[in-house]
């Protein structure tokens, strides 16, 4: 019982990697854009179709393959942002989320069209990664491709993290994240960094697709599920916040991998529970922080220190 | 008199800006020489931001031509107009939250300046010394009170490498002794040959600094020339102050 909930666990922490992967970039486009792409999950699915192409239809090794897609969905996201996305977020609040809607909905279709709905994987062509593991003492077990995906996510983080930070275009990014107007007054191209966010965005999505392509199967319907997850992580995590998506993203892998252990049918349903605690949670805060604090909740009549 | 000027620095003729109905900025004829110091005043609504606005390029204007140093610019996005040489502050600062005061300022001369890493960095030490933000380089943005706000402001803008420098209200909500240390900083700034125009409410602080001031009133120019000669116009006290004089 014991080393079932520890492996439960442990495979939580690493499956939040992933959800950290897929998240990250939605919360870019949040946090930079202010854009609510609402096709994320379908470009997750587009930059792992392209992938299964290379290799299945061209025979490319699958390192070739990836290192292939992510700057090909990174020019994507960038065109994407500069012919449609800059355009429907001057057309109010509801255009970003019907053009998004739309896209998800043609990239859907579309795929269809070209790959048909099999399920496909890129399982069998990563050999002994997709199932081999190490066994730790007591029995854990911890599988070589999650351990692969949430070093990928950590790094991926910690990279974006140093690049926001040390970089040209991260300082531009953080600056029209803060004030796009404010922004251009410095000499910053707000557009240009925009869709700089967008191609990030788009190569994080395909990376996260080609992971997903890795450790299980995709159809081309696929994408609406996993942007249900990036949301969640990001929205556990906290919206615009990088590393907050990979503790959102991890707190969710638990919630699934931790309700999967109850009853294989809850485990989506406990993420979804935890979602909605996080949002509770939030409000809750936010109204004790508009009434003076917890503090002023608990003590209510009470000392004032 | 004005065929005698020099080739002004930034001008814009004919300026308009309309949304719906309202003509915000309604025909204005603007020109500053290099190394002037022009104000600008008038009552809430008279167009004085929105003119910034259409110089500096925060929104396409809706008829008019902007020339800097000749040249038509009045297509080009902000970020093409500061690189050229016009920066602007704003009535209530706008400092790049979440960033620290000295990203705030290096971001700008690396965008702006168009200097490399290495120089952006000495050159945006260099304007927190002279601005006199020294000691809250590190503090993120967000954590400055109403005068280092300011202050960033004006830093900012100064680290683009500006030929010409748009202050818009600088001025206000800054107790007395504030205001002087930014009267002080702008003075300073003229000194060097920085071209200024100066939209502000507090008269005696735009005198100790203007060569020349415009009064405007809804979108129009009511009165240009020497400071005291305008504030002694019967329409711009009219406008303005909401009398007449005595």
């Amino acid at each position: 019982m014991f080393e079932t909930l520890v492996q439960a666990i442990a495979q939580g922490v690493l499956l939040g990697g992933y959800y950290a992967i897929i998240a990250a970039g939605l919360s870019l486009m949040f946090g930079v854009v202010r854009f609510i792409n609402l096709a994320h999950g379908d470009m997750l699915v587009l930059g792992a179709m392209l992938a299964l192409f290379a290799v299945e239809g061209m025979g490319w090794p699958v390192w070739l393959a990836v290192l292939t897609v992510l700057p090909v969905m990174a020019a994507l996201g960038w065109l994407a942002q500069g012919l449609m996305f800059e355009r429907a977020l001057q057309g109010g609040a509801l255009l970003p989320i019907l053009v998004t809607l739309g896209l998800g909905a043609a990239l859907q279709n579309a795929m269809f069209g070209l790959f048909g709905s099999n399920t496909r994987s890129l399982g069998a062509h990563i050999g002994a990664l997709s199932w081999s593991g190490w066994t730790l003492p007591g029995g854990i077990t911890l599988g070589k491709l999650p351990v692969l995906v949430f070093v990928t996510a950590v790094g991926v983080l910690g990279l974006l993290h140093l690049m926001m930070t040390r970089t040209r275009l991260g300082r531009a990014i953080r600056a029209t994240a803060s004030d796009p107007e404010a922004a251009e007054l410095c000499g910053i191209d707000a557009r240009r960094v925009h869709r700089a966010a967008a191609a990030i965005a788009a190569a994080l999505a395909a990376l996260g697709g080609v992971f997903l392509a890795m450790r299980a199967q995709v159809t081309p319907y696929a994408g609406p599920a996993q942007l249900i997850f990036a949301f969640e992580a990001v929205v556990i995590g906290g919206v615009g916040s990088l590393w907050g998506t990979l503790i959102g993203g991890i707190v969710l892998g638990l919630a699934q991998t931790l309700g999967g252990a109850i009853a294989p049918q809850l485990s989506l349903l406990a993420g979804h529970l935890v979602l909605l605690a996080a949002l509770a949670w939030r409000i809750l805060r936010d109204e004790a922080a508009a009434r003076g604090g917890w503090r002023a909740l608990t003590l209510r009549g009470g000392e004032t220190r | 008199m004005q065929m005698t000027d020099p080739r002004p620095l930034l001008s814009g003729q004919g300026l308009s800006k309309t949304y719906g109905k309202l003509r915000a900025v309604d025909g204005v004829d603007i020109a500053v020489q290099p190394g002037e110091a022009l104000g600008i005043v008038g009552p809430n609504g008279a167009g004085k931001t929105t003119l910034f606005g259409a110089l500096a390029g925060a929104f396409p204007v809706s008829a008019g031509v902007i020339r800097l140093d000749g040249a038509p610019i009045t297509t080009l996005p902000a970020h093409r107009r500061c690189a050229l040489g016009i920066a602007r502050t704003h009535q209530v600062p706008r400092p790049f939250l979440g960033m620290t005061v000295f990203e705030n300022v290096q971001v700008a001369a690396r965008a702006g300046g168009g200097l490399d890493d290495r120089a952006s960095v000495a050159r945006a030490a260099q304007i927190l010394g002279a601005t006199g933000l020294g000691d809250v380089a590190n503090r993120p943005a967000g954590a400055l009170g109403l005068l280092d706000r300011k202050r960033l402001e004006v830093a900012r803008a100064l680290a683009t490498n500006p030929r010409i420098l748009l202050l818009d209200e600088i001025g206000g909500g800054l107790t007395e002794a504030e205001l002087e240390v930014l009267i002080a900083l702008i003075l300073d700034l003229k000194a060097q040959g920085m071209t200024v125009i100066w939209i502000e409410h507090i008269l005696h602080a735009l005198l100790k600094v203007i060569d020349r001031l415009i009064c405007m009133a809804e979108g129009r120019v009511l009165a240009e020339g020497a400071p005291r000669a305008v504030m002694a116009d019967a329409a711009v006290r009219a406008a303005y102050l909401g009398s007449d004089p005595e």
